[in-house]
């Protein structure tokens, strides 16, 4: 299976599902590869005055924030920060939520994911979700990898399961599963589902993977197992994780964004975060003076 | 200032006061009492029902209930019938034709029901709006309020002409209409199941679906349902269940005739309707009593082992799902 490239957005059937392509000027003025950042990073994902509304409240207050391509990003704050609420906006898993609404835009890519056209599947397949808790579908291990390249088409046989492999490997599970890929994955420990979890996110060849705190429930050798991947998986892929634990934000991420109440307070590279924010509120947070 | 005449108890005195209270204790031994209550009625209703049934054997053979080898005056010699002919000179008591009538209604109407039924629960469940939910449940509710005496009325005077007229068929009730009576007696309770099954596949297992790109129509058919396979099966039985076990639809829409036969839309009787029809007109401790007592006893075994297996199949789903 080729790489999913941006414009495959387009490319997909779109009539039934989300009507019209985006206008032209949806499109990204500017080259990839000329959209730097201040570290020399290239840019994979910009949000511009992005708000969500949950009813009445407002759990995401204009954000705006440029997150780097092949890169670790780490959104930390305490608890109903709205870092949860800005990783699903990503790839718009806030739509199923009743009552939920976005202002603003997200670009991937320089487009704008919340344009009218966008076909939300592809953007999903684009950007692959690893959740808080583990949810490996009561099925074999093989069905749970398989199930995003079936969902897209893929029925030969052996073709998925070079596919399986692969993401399996990825996310260095192969070789603890390979003789047992027809059990069930709930048989698995919880590390291991986690990273059924990750092998399931990777096998539709994503371009980003979003992290909901991925290791907050598990054991500190799983955690460490998940940690060493994401450092692996950043090689290829654009990451962003939400994690409560501070300490694995500094170990994993390149980049950190502090949220507080809906807004993000700061963002910069992880080192300059933690050793020397330019907020009082990020410092405080990080010390532990507060939060 | 706080008074310190007050003594505090120390803290051996704390730990050896009586912790007994006997409200407390009441209502506990209560609670137990309807439990054991409710088990010793289905062990008494069991064991009266077999101790009644197996009176029959101390008159008739165990052969009895398959068929018996009579005299045929029309073709002029002895065959091998497999009747229910509890009246009669040399009566008849196979229990053949009374099954066969039972699950030519209750298997036809388990699949009608669960047809509808499975539908509108995935319906329910996943794509109306909380408000049509909120008005679709009381109605479906109201549907199983309806006594079943109301719905056998309306096949037998209504929808068996209704029927007879589109499937032109010799006898006008037939297992058919029963069968159809059944599945609207049957539908809530297997909507209300399997919509329970549904709304049990956790959030968490949705949003995997749909993050992985999942259409609304993908993720009902590939994780929804196959999660909870196993609830919508067990609702299946327990509605087979409930169709073998109802009774006044099948007295009045299936025309009561003990026939063995594999046409849906013959004239059948049922265990149930049998038992309703003959036993209130039948003398006491006669073979004939113990024979029906006997049909109840199949009856009774055959629902309970479908609740059971259903039982079983729930258990360990909620298991599989860690609910």
């Amino acid at each position: 299976m080729r790489t999913m490239s941006v414009l495959d957005m387009f490319e997909f059937k779109t009539d039934e599902e989300t009507g019209t392509l985006p206008r032209k000027e949806a499109r990204p003025k500017t080259p990839l590869s000329q959209i730097e950042t201040h570290e020399g990073q290239p840019i994979k994902i910009m949000t511009r005055n992005l708000s969500v509304f949950y009813g009445i409240n407002q759990a995401l207050i204009n954000v705006t924030m440029d997150i780097p391509q092949k890169a670790v990003t780490a959104l930390i704050g305490p608890s109903g920060c709205g870092k949860s609420t800005f990783l699903r906006s990503l790839n718009r898993m806030n739509d199923s939520i009743l009552g939920a609404r976005t202002d603003g835009k997200v670009l991937i890519d320089g487009i704008n994911i919340y344009a009218p056209g966008i076909n939300v599947v592809a953007l999903r397949r684009l950007a692959g979700m690893v959740f808080q808790k583990s949810n490996p579908f009561p099925k074999s291990i093989f069905d749970n990898v398989a199930y995003g390249p079936r969902l897209h088409g893929i029925q030969n046989a052996s073709v998925l399961e070079e596919l399986v492999e692969e993401a399996l490997k990825k996310a260095a599970l192969w070789e603890e599963v390979k003789d047992r890929l027809g059990r069930s994955a709930l048989e698995l420990s919880g590390g291991q589902q986690q990273r059924v979890c990750i092998a399931r996110a990777l096998a539709v060849n994503p371009e980003i993977v979003l992290m909901d705190e991925p290791a907050s429930a598990l054991d500190p050798i799983s955690t460490a197992k998940i940690e060493e991947l994401i450092h692996e998986l950043k090689k290829n892929y654009t990451i962003v994780i939400v994690t409560h634990n501070m300490q694995q934000a500094a170990r994993v991420s390149d980049f950190t964004g502090y949220f507080y109440l809906g807004s993000l307070v700061e963002f910069g590279t992880t080192k300059k975060i933690f050793t020397t924010p330019d907020k009082k509120e990020t410092e405080d947070y990080i010390t532990g003076r507060f939060g | 200032m706080r008074s310190m005449s007050v003594s505090h108890p120390t803290t051996h005195e704390l730990l050896s006061q009586k912790g007994f209270r006997l409200k407390e204790w009441l209502i506990e031994r209560m609670l137990v009492a309807a439990g054991i209550t409710s088990i010793a009625i289905i062990l008494l209703i069991f064991l009266f029902l077999f101790k009644e049934g197996v009176q029959f054997f101390k008159t008739a053979s165990p052969f009895d209930l398959i068929g018996k080898t009579v005299f045929d005056p029309y073709e002029e010699r002895h065959v091998f019938k497999m009747m229910w002919q509890a009246v009669s000179v040399l009566p008849k008591y196979s229990l053949i034709p009374l099954i066969c009538g039972s699950l030519l209604v209750a298997l036809p109407a388990t699949i009608i029901a669960a047809v509808f039924g499975i539908g509108c629960a995935i319906y329910l469940s996943e794509m109306a709006s909380a408000q049509l939910r909120e008005f679709l449940k009381p109605t479906l509710e109201l549907l199983a309020g309806i006594p079943s005496v109301v719905i056998g009325f309306f096949m037998l005077t209504l929808a068996a002409s209704f029927f007879q007229g589109i499937f032109h068929t010799k006898f006008r009730l037939n297992a058919f209409v029963g069968a159809v009576g059944v599945a609207i007696a049957t539908f809530p309770i297997i909507v209300t199941l399997v919509e329970d099954a549904l709304r049990a596949v956790p959030r968490d297992l949705r949003d995997a679906s749909y993050a992985l790109g999942a259409t609304k129509w993908q993720t009902i058919w590939d994780t929804v349902v196959p999660t909870a396979i196993s609830g919508i099966s067990a609702a299946m039985i327990l509605g087979f269940g409930r169709a073998l076990g109802e009774t006044m639809i099948v007295v009045m829409a299936t025309g009561k005739a003990p026939i063995v036969t594999g046409n849906i839309f013959s004239s059948v009787r049922t265990m149930t309707a049998n038992i309703a029809a003959e036993l209130g007109s039948v003398a006491q401790g006669s073979e004939h009593y113990y024979a029906l007592f006997l049909v109840g006893s199949v009856l009774f075994t055959m629902t309970f082992v479908l609740n059971l297996t259903s039982e079983i199949i729930l258990t360990k789903m909620r298991r599989k799902l860690r609910m």
